[in-house]
């Protein structure tokens, strides 16, 4: 599809340093977190907007497919080239642009790596709260593209929340703006919503313009440990329901901590059967208060043991047991499917039994984890490929994890977004008016199929 | 084809997650996915499948890893990324012989003789040699074949090697620790001081300090070139140089031949060698760094009365890094009279050197130097103490082509000139 004369045309856009052809760099940028993988046919590193649109122009002419790529941590391959085209790569699109501490908001190009931005704006005591675990690697970007959310979601929002205006390049080449720098804007249709989360398929966003925060001034970290998966849920809900809201409400199940214990050695209680890591941030004598009222709500909720941190340093060896999960998940089998579902709060508990019951009808492991205060759960099924079957019987079981979340009224993702991993289970949530709703709105954008083509929507359904 | 074999379940750990982009300093001066652990990972499960060959792109794209270490640490599936890129190499080597180059730093380092001429010549001829080319250009060391910059800074070599100095055995007070002292080329040829600073400190606790006359380079540069018969051939002398003793430690003042005994040559030449291994594995397991050592054993620079006041600055060299030796120097430099310890932004990132990558990809191990020097300016330090000379010289590099006069020393030098006091 991509020959010679295109490839040179691509190096006259963007120079032909930032034009890669050759096998090597294919096969490098042809996977992502996803760990499957397709070849394109070039790699392209366009330095700004002019030369995105110019790239955006040319496939239109040749009729070649784009697929937008930031650090490739995405879990749904969202980024990968299935079918050929190019990859068009935001490395090098790397600058904070500005940073007003007078309006508090933040203009950056997308490839600017998410921890790299937080700590540009802590240094002026600023706060930037979206942090997906992948924050240390991956762009901001990615992060809208995909609407990616962290721990401090409950409180906070997710990155959609940040997002105030955006620069895109359109499938066809045109470039516009959408929202602005006000907080208040009502003129027109809501691109920017449309376009957070819209993972790669609208249009390619060149410049963000993120709402940020005064830094809280001060955290408070604490480490509940409950004999009962439903005790820990009760305390999210009396929690919140005390209107409270915490920072940080992250869960971890019996298996879970098996599995951290097994490896780290932790030392938990034995009759530990769930844990609730609980932050909450702000005015120092506020969270005092709160914390301490944290502590007194969940005690009867059969709290075996509760670990509050005096300091950072106490705080971080909070947050480990948290961070150990994926390391210490491959000793109970070396490959997994990483689902996110999302339930309503209360339903936590309901969803962790159905799993449990498909685990058992499955006979494979499945290990949950997330962020309970959004009732967002890391279902990880854990299997050996190499075994024969169990790759057929993980995707039975996930496709009735999906079911379970949607019978309690929940999603089938709530960070990972659908890519490619989840495009085949899409009609399971979406009925076919809204799959059609949605296609018309890619038609409309990209009446050539150019960008991302193949994600988010059933394979078979026209596009 | 071998070597990669031997490392294929380590390739099979890699979930392609990414995390490894976060700190890997080749990364950060291409940019480019092939420079990462995760894309190096990528080509030699290729290679291995037979989708590419041991061609020249592969060697380019192995070149570009200063096997730092920083994505293994990084790594939620703990892949060796640094051993896979060492089988890598040596598979490319065993298909395209080594270059030429590295067919002179495998003679040189298993050469002990040569090299002390080698280096006798350039201290003696350096001088007169680059008076003509003044301020920009200097000697190049790192094995002492001299390497010619234009704008590089290299220190001078001294006219008597460490291992000549002293004699094997320094008795110290009995029942206190016999420790043997592993030098490393760096070391006995350029910066003696680090050797003679090591020596006053653990003779001032009443150790027992012994230098094998036969010990020889720890072969990291054969390594990073994946000539592993000359590393497995160092490896064996060195073995036997370091078991000739009884010790209750093997000591190394530099990091990165702390590096080599401690973790690569169980790893690596082990992974290679089974019947070494358990060899390996038993001098591995005695070897200390010597910043480590003067913690453990209690060195007290506060007692040793107060010199000039320093504003200082440390550099985490990778292989004490990666080892987990972090706070024990910082605690010692604290604890001397007279030393601020002003933390830079980044101490832990790679300064550049990475052994062969300095001398191929100049240009990028200079750029990725460049945010450490902006670091050590911005801390302020008229000092930046670390405890790897390879280091040193990187740093030192660095900072002189930003025209600064901060010194860069070793750790022990630091404690060393206190203790004179
Ligand atoms: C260990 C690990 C932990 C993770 N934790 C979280 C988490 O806590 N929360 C969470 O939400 N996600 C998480 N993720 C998933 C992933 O990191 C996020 O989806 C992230 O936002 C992807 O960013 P990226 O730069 O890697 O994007 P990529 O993977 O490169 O791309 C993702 C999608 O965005 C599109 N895209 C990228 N840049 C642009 C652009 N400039 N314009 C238009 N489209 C673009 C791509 O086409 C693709 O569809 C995790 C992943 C890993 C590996
Ligand atoms: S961090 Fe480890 S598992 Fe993840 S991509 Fe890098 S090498 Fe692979
Ligand atoms: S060892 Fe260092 S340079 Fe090499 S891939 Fe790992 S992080 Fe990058």
């Amino acid at each position: 599809m991509i020959d010679a004369r295109i490839i040179d045309k691509l190096k006259e856009i963007v120079g032909p340093d930032n034009v890669a052809a050759e096998i090597q760099d294919l096969l490098c940028y042809g996977y992502d977190a996803t760990q499957m993988e397709f070849l394109p046919d070039a790699v392209v590193h366009p330095a700004d907007t002019a030369e995105v649109a110019a790239v955006m122009k040319l496939a239109n002419q040749e009729r070649f497919p784009v697929f937008p790529r930031g650090a490739g941590s995405g879990f749904s391959g969202g980024a990968l080239p299935k079918g050929g085209g190019i990859v068009l790569v935001t490395t090098r699109l790397n600058r904070i642009l500005r940073i007003d501490t007078e309006n508090l908001i933040a203009e950056v190009e997308p490839g600017v790596v998410t921890e790299q931005f937080q700590q540009e704006v802590e240094k002026l005591g600023l706060f930037y709260p979206p942090d997906p675990a992948s924050l240390k690697f991956s762009t901001l970007g990615g992060n809208v593209a995909e609407n990616a959310g962290g721990p401090r979601c409950v409180k906070y929002g997710v990155t959609r929340d940040f997002v105030m205006g955006l620069e895109v390049v359109l499938p066809t080449g045109e470039i516009i703006r959408t929202g602005g720098e006000t907080y208040k804007g009502v003129v027109g249709y809501d691109l920017t919503r449309l376009l957070c989360g819209s993972e790669g398929t609208l249009g390619v966003i060149t410049k963000i313009i993120f709402k940020l925060l005064p830094y809280p001034e001060a955290k408070k970290t604490m480490l509940t440990i409950f004999d009962s998966i439903d005790g820990a849920a009760k305390a999210v809900s009396t929690i919140i329901g005390n209107k409270i809201i915490p920072t940080t409400l992250e869960f971890m199940d019996h298996a879970t901590l098996q599995c951290v214990d097994r490896r780290f050695k932790m030392g938990l209680p034995a009759s530990a059967r769930a844990v609730l890591l609980i932050e909450v941030d702000g005015d120092r004598e506020l969270i005092e208060r709160q914390a301490a009222r944290i502590q007194e709500l969940v005690k009867p909720l059969g709290l075996v043991e509760c670990k509050v941190a005096k300091d950072a340093a106490e705080s971080d060896a909070l947050w480990k047991v948290r961070r150990l999960v994926s390391p210490s998940l491959r000793d109970v089998n070396p490959d997994k499917y990483n689902e996110d579902i999302v339930v309503p709060r209360s339903k936590v508990p309901d969803v962790i039994r159905r799993i449990e019951k498909i685990q058992q009808k499955y006979d494979i492991p499945i290990v949950n984890f997330g962020h309970a205060g959004d009732g967002n759960i890391h279902v990880n099924v854990m299997i050996d490929k190499e075994v024969a079957g169990q790759q057929e019987k993980a995707h039975e079981a996930i496709r009735e994890v999906f079911q379970a979340a949607l019978d309690l009224g929940g999603t089938m993702s709530g960070e990972h977004g659908v890519g490619l991993s989840k495009a085949p289970y899409i009609p399971l949530e979406l009925s076919p008016v809204q799959i059609a709703t949605m296609q018309a709105v890619k038609r409309a954008l990209d009446p050539n199929n150019i960008l991302n083509p193949g994600k988010m929507f059933p394979v078979g359904s026209t596009t | 084809m071998d070597p990669l074999k031997r490392v294929e379940q380590e390739l099979k750990k890699c979930v392609k997650c990414g995390a490894c982009r976060a700190n890997c300093p080749a990364f950060s001066a291409f940019q480019r996915e092939p420079a990462v652990a995760r894309g190096k990972v990528a080509l030699a499960q290729h290679i291995l499948k037979g989708d590419i060959g041991l061609d020249d792109q592969t060697y380019l794209n192995m070149s570009k890893c200063l096997l730092c270490g920083s994505c293994v640490e990084k790594c939620p599936n703990e892949v060796p990324t640094d051993e896979i890129v060492i089988a890598a190499r040596e598979a490319l080597a065993e298909q395209r012989g080594l270059t030429t180059f590295h067919q002179a730093v495998g003679r040189v380092i298993k050469n002990r003789k040569m090299m002390t001429f080698g280096a006798l010549a350039a201290s003696i001829l350096g001088p007169l040699f680059f008076r003509k080319v003044p301020q920009t250009s200097g000697l190049r060391l790192r094995f002492p074949l001299p390497f010619i910059g234009n704008t590089r800074h290299i220190p001078g070599i001294a006219r008597k090697p460490f291992l000549d100095r002293h004699p094997e055995v320094i008795p110290g007070e009995p029942g206190k620790p016999r420790i043997v002292f592993f030098v490393g080329c760096m070391t006995n040829f350029v910066y003696t001081e680090i050797g003679e600073a090591a020596l006053a400190l653990f003779r001032h606790l009443g150790c027992t300090v012994i230098i094998p006359k036969d010990q020889q380079c720890c072969g990291l540069p054969g390594m990073s070139g994946g000539d592993l018969q000359t590393v497995r051939e160092l490896a064996e002398r060195n073995l036997a140089a370091l078991e000739r003793h009884q010790a209750d430690y093997v000591m190394t003042a530099c990091a990165t031949c702390g590096g080599a005994l401690h973790k690569f040559y169980p790893a690596v030449v082990g992974r290679r060698n089974p019947e070494l291994a358990a060899r390996l594995k038993a001098i591995a397991e005695k070897t200390v760094d010597a910043a480590q050592l003067l913690h453990q054993l209690g060195l007290h620079p506060e007692e040793t009365g107060a010199g000039e006041a320093l504003r200082v600055t440390y550099h985490d060299p990778c292989h004490l890094r990666t080892r987990a030796i972090t706070r024990q120097p910082r605690e010692l430099l604290t604890a001397t009279p007279g030393v601020e310890l002003a933390e830079m932004e980044g101490a832990d990132r790679c300064c550049g050197l990475g052994g062969t990558f300095n001398v191929y990809h100049y240009g990028s191990s200079m750029a990725i130097n460049e945010a450490k020097s902006r670091a050590i300016m911005a801390s302020g330090a008229s000092v930046v103490a670390t405890g790897c000379p390879g280091c040193m010289m990187q740093l030192s590099d660095g900072l002189k082509q930003h025209g600064q006069k901060t010194r860069v020393m070793h750790t022990l030098e630091l404690l060393a000139r206190r203790l004179r006091r």
